[in-house]
């Protein structure tokens, strides 16, 4: 589902974000990628998604080459990746309701089915009781999950997740985990950038881990 | 089902339509002083060409009976007999773009300069006033009437041929001057117009700038996202056409009772013209099309600056 081959990055500050970065995630698996800050996690997410172009190697998504990609093009990439952020990106002039329904105004859908796919993802986050709530009343935890709820809104078969435990305490952030766990089961692609250590060992699934823009590790759990 | 799904798509789509179009009506209607403002300078730059349109028209209106009465003047050579004199007269009689000719002999014309000018030219020894023939043209079309001038200037009886309303002439060239002015001015104030709704759209664009970035990253076009500041354009052309035709209706309204006193002056039943039905469409359409066009560019060009980081 998602291939990597020799990926590098660098910004024009001549930062080498990223270097010769190999691996290949599978149709209905779920990863972590992790690393001290700075090791290229949030980039090669954003490498996914297309906020940044790679500049050497090849990365596939679903088949799709991604250096092939035309920008007009982008937006229709995008619909088929849910991605949740580590401050979120919420509008907060916006109800919870609506901040979710944004991918789905995007594409175009009518009221009705915005109305029944919101509702689906909000109860499947726990907070379809605040879906008339602006995001600022709300605490850290359930922002997040306003964030998950609008990346899955859509069904898309990839999901990426950026640092999605960031603030929270260990047994919410185990929770919001727990969440992504679900959506896998179902048979979405998962990726999770995070360097809660602890909490991705007691997941038990395939970590990446990186270190200054290189690939150093890729382990399985112990069955 | 397949169909039924297709269709409902559609009426998604109108239904999203009708709300962006109001919702950024409702954005216009929510700051009402600087839209106020803004608006209230797009009518007036859309005002004054065609203020100047409607006093062209007026005015073409009015002297529109001179041209047609434009005659010509032959003054002929000193040395013809009259003979000669009858028998150029007969000649332009049956010429196809002549209506009618009308002697003018130097006695005649030593009488009428009298009944002017009293004694002043008795002291003279002889009439210095040459033989004129008037000229009514068949048409009151300026340019045949000009041809017409100047095939009669080169016959070989004829010193002088000239427009005897000469001035009127002169009112035609200024008058196409200021049409010529006018329609300068209108390119220039539509510019001034594309600017003010670029700008607008441009503060509209950047104030929105997080909505731009989080609508991108779940996968908007560019289309989707310029949408809306499309709207707000069009709702900027028009409202500002529409503060365009209220001033000049209002102007005229005013100008009504001085102009009607002094065409009773002229014993003329002369109205004036006001914006017709297809001028006002115009107008409007005009300015809709400004502020789309105005919109259009501005946000293509920072659109393109907006990705999300």
């Amino acid at each position: 589902m998602i291939i990597f081959n020799e990926v590098s990055k660098r910004y024009t500050n001549n930062y080498q974000a990223l270097q010769g970065v190999n691996f290949h995630l599978k149709r209905g698996e779920l990863a972590f990628l992790t690393g001290h800050s700075g090791a290229g996690k949030t980039t090669l997410l954003r490498l996914i998604a297309l906020i940044e172009r790679n500049v050497g190697g090849q990365i596939l998504i679903n088949g799709q080459n991604l250096n092939r990609l035309s920008n007009q093009h982008i937006p229709y990439l995008r619909r088929r990746i849910g991605v949740t952020f580590q401050d979120h990106r919420l509008l907060f002039d916006r109800t919870v309701f609506d901040n979710v329904a944004l991918p789905l105004v995007v594409v175009g859908y009518g009221h009705k089915e915005i109305r029944r796919r919101v509702r689906a993802a909000l109860d499947k986050v726990g907070l379809l009781n605040k879906e008339k709530s602006y995001p600022i009343t709300l605490s850290g935890g359930q922002q997040q999950r306003v964030g998950i709820a609008r990346a899955v809104v859509n069904k898309p078969p990839i999901l990426l997740a950026d640092e999605p435990t960031g603030n929270l305490d260990p047994a919410l952030a185990k929770e919001i985990m727990n969440l992504f766990l679900q959506f896998n089961q179902v048979g979405v692609t998962v990726l999770i950038a995070s360097h809660a250590l602890g909490l991705i060992k007691s997941m038990g699934h395939r970590t990446l881990i990186l270190q200054q823009g290189h690939l150093v590790g890729d382990t399985y759990p112990i069955k | 089902m397949k169909r039924s799904q297709k269709s409902s798509q559609g009426s998604a789509w109108l239904s999203y339509q009708l709300y962006i179009l109001l919702s950024s009506l409702g954005n216009i209607v929510r700051t009402p002083l600087p839209s106020l403002m803004m608006v209230g300078v797009i009518g007036i730059a859309l005002a004054l060409p065609t203020g100047l349109y409607l006093l062209l028209e007026n005015v073409q209106y009015i002297s529109r009976d001179w041209g047609g009465a434009a005659q010509i003047s032959l003054f002929l050579r000193h040395d013809l007999g009259e003979n000669e004199i009858e028998d150029l007269a007969d000649r332009l009689y049956q010429h196809p773009d002549i209506s009618n000719v009308r002697l003018i002999t130097p006695a005649d014309a030593l009488k009428e300069y009298q009944t002017f000018s009293g004694d002043a030219l008795q002291t003279l020894s002889e009439n210095p006033l040459p033989t004129v023939l008037v000229i009514q043209p068949a048409s009151s079309d300026n340019a045949i009437n000009q041809i017409l001038l100047e095939k009669l200037q080169e016959l070989a009886e004829v010193e002088v041929a000239q427009f005897d309303m000469l001035w009127a002439k002169r009112l035609f060239a200024m008058l196409e001057i200021v049409q010529r002015g006018t329609l300068i001015l209108a390119i220039l104030l539509s510019l001034a117009v594309l600017l003010i709704v670029g700008n607008t759209i441009r503060l509209a664009v950047q104030s929105r700038r997080k909505e731009i970035e989080i609508n991108k990253l779940v996968g908007a076009t560019d289309a989707f996202i310029r949408q809306p500041f499309l709207y707000t354009g069009f709702w900027y052309g028009l409202l500002g056409g529409t503060i365009a035709w209220l001033l000049i209706t209002i102007s005229l309204w005013s100008l009504q009772g001085p102009v009607k006193k002094l065409t009773a002056l002229y014993y003329s039943k002369f109205e004036l013209i006001t914006l017709g039905m297809l001028p006002s469409a115009t107008l409007l359409l005009v300015g809709i099309l400004l502020g789309l066009i105005g919109a259009w560019i501005s946000v293509n060009r920072h659109l393109r600056d907006i990705q999300p980081s």
